[in-house]
């Protein structure tokens, strides 16, 4: 669905976007992560054909977004971060106008603003002057903007950002529902959001991507040791016995002793919990649970965050 | 051209919505009133075609002045108010999106200018009236406020700031209406080339007169298309900052 190749965008002699690859497959929801200024918003803006890459390549339904914009901007339903709404129009009004712009034809706007109304719930409003409407309704009135033409692909910047916890609420399962039906790339600051809503995480820092796939990927490529926790009925001696001189082991700890059931966090330089298993079982130890500990994503993030600046330090 | 359509429409009808196009139709209408009552219809008897020739004149005046607050907010208002990505991110090309906000702002304009018409109208009760005479003027009217209407929306593809795009019109408009000045004190071929490119003297005058002529039409039009470009070619080299 969208191909992104060796893509720059500079401002000036700001390089916003630096060299950046990923491809998007039709019908994913894709979570651009980053802190501010990592250029998000610099790279959806490329997408919706707002503005031009000054190298590379971004081809969206196998079009050039440089070449063809007409025919990529015909499939994409973009939402800023602050809804570009005519604030002195009505809702209804807006999208009837919206919809015919974006090439709905005349027998079918009816019907498709009917179902963007309907899908983000503005049935209540639909005659009410958008500037009189709350922060909340205007977010949904840039989600019905962007689908009343049914697009492929679906672009949202930052899309809970300035909404209330209900509101969040709100729009993270209006995102939700609209996942099968469209190709969905949104962006946020906020870790849990991607998570919760996404398939598939692009981190992106200082302009460029440092990491990507799912919450539990990205936790896991980022651990240079791997960590387990082994749970067991047994001394601190007898693990000691099972866990010293052992190569792969490069720490132990106990974290916790409760009436003879022991907890101990391990970080091994690779994956031997086969291994480990079995040594406890032969050293006669009553093994209960074993297994990896991921780290969270705001760890994994601050961790791809960290060493990317390091590394350009 | 339904794209452009469309665009026209709401930006025609955009300015029904908010209160300043009430104030600039108010002021533009009360200033012409008061102007033909005081200037163009005082002093003492006149042949009618005089009383058409002084409204013409004092009319297209305040007709440029209109257009270039008509004009100041046909994109800077947009990207002011953070609307722009809404046609920018739509199927349409730069030049349809600028030529849909110059021809809305164009029909409000020559419903404004012929809001007016009562007035010569009014010369009927003591005189004739030569209907041509009254077309050739209205139509020069029309033809010149679109030209600074053209300007007026190159101006504000510069800016997100109305007044800014204010004084870059009239930085344009002024000097182009005073060519004429300049090419009186210039030698040739420089005065005709500054004489042809007057906005108002050279061209408008046949028109307030009541005759018209294709080449003034041409020209004005040639203006509008100039100006209409650069706004496009400002909007396109946009996205590529």
């Amino acid at each position: 669905m969208i191909i992104a190749k060796d893509l720059i965008k500079n401002y000036g002699e700001l390089r916003a976007i630096d060299g950046v690859n990923f491809e998007i497959a039709e019908g994913e929801c894709i979570g651009l992560l980053g802190l501010n200024g990592a250029g998000k918003s610099t790279l959806l803006r490329i997408l919706s054909c707002l503005l031009m890459p000054t190298s590379g390549k971004v081809t969206v339904g196998s079009q050039d977004v440089t070449h063809s914009p007409e025919f990529v901007r015909a499939r994409i339903g973009y939402l800023p971060e602050d809804p570009p709404l005519y604030g002195e129009m009505k809702v209804g009004k807006l999208l009837d106008f919206v919809a015919r712009l974006r090439g709905v034809p005349a027998t079918d706007v009816g019907g498709r603003v009917q179902h963007a109304v309907e899908r983000c719930q503005l049935t209540e409003v639909i005659d009410q002057q958008i500037e009189t409407l709350s922060y909340g309704y205007r977010k949904r009135v840039g989600i019905a903007q962007a689908i009343v033409h049914d697009p492929p692909l679906l672009i949202l910047d930052e899309p809970i950002a300035g909404l209330d916890p209900a509101q969040i609420v709100e729009m993270r399962e209006m995102i939700r529902s609209m996942r099968g039906e469209h190709t969905l790339v949104l962006s946020s600051h906020i870790l849990g959001e991607i998570s919760q809503t996404c398939d598939r995480i692009l981190v992106m820092h200082q302009g460029k991507i440092i990491g990507a796939g799912t919450e539990e990927e990205l936790s896991l490529s980022l651990a240079k040791d791997q960590r387990l926790q082994v749970r067991l009925r047994a001394s601190a001696d007898q693990v000691k016995q099972v866990l010293d001189g052992r190569a792969a082991v490069t720490e132990w700890k106990i974290a916790a002793q409760d009436e003879g059931v022991i907890t101990v966090k391990i970080n091994t330089s690779e994956d031997v919990r086969a291994e480990l298993s079995r040594a406890f079982v032969q050293a006669d130890l009553d093994l209960l649970a074993l297994g990896r500990v991921h780290d969270r994503l705001e760890t994994a993030f601050l961790k791809l965050t960290g060493d990317s600046t390091e590394a350009a330090s | 051209m339904k794209s452009i359509w469309l665009i026209a429409r709401r930006e025609f009808a955009s300015v029904f919505r908010s209160p300043q196009g009430y104030i600039i139709a108010a002021l533009y209408l009360g200033l012409v009133g008061l102007d033909y009552n005081l200037r163009v219809l005082g002093g003492g008897e006149k042949f009618s075609a005089d009383i058409l020739k002084g409204f013409f004149q004092e009319l297209s005046g305040f007709t440029m002045f209109v257009s270039v607050f008509i004009s100041m907010g046909l994109i800077a208002k947009e990207r002011e108010n953070g609307t722009i990505p809404l046609l920018l991110t739509s199927p349409v090309k730069d030049y349809q999106i600028v030529t849909g906000k110059f021809l809305g702002a164009f029909l409000f304009l020559a419903l404004l200018t012929l809001a007016t018409v009562y007035m010569p109208m009014l010369v009927l009760v003591n005189g004739k009236v030569a209907w041509g005479h009254v077309f050739a003027g209205y139509l020069g009217t029309i033809l010149l406020g679109a030209s600074v209407l053209g300007i007026g929306t190159f101006g504000s593809s510069l800016t997100k700031s109305q007044i800014v795009a204010v004084f870059i019109t009239l930085g344009i408009g002024v000097p182009m209406v005073l060519f004429w000045m300049l090419g009186r004190t210039v030698d040739r071929p420089l005065n005709e080339i500054f004489s042809y490119l007057a906005l108002h003297n050279l061209h408008f005058s046949a028109f307030r007169d009541g005759q018209i002529h294709l080449r003034d039409i041409v020209f004005y039009f040639s203006v509008v298309v100039f100006f209409l470009f650069s706004a496009t070619r400002t909007l396109e080299s946009r996205r590529w900052r």
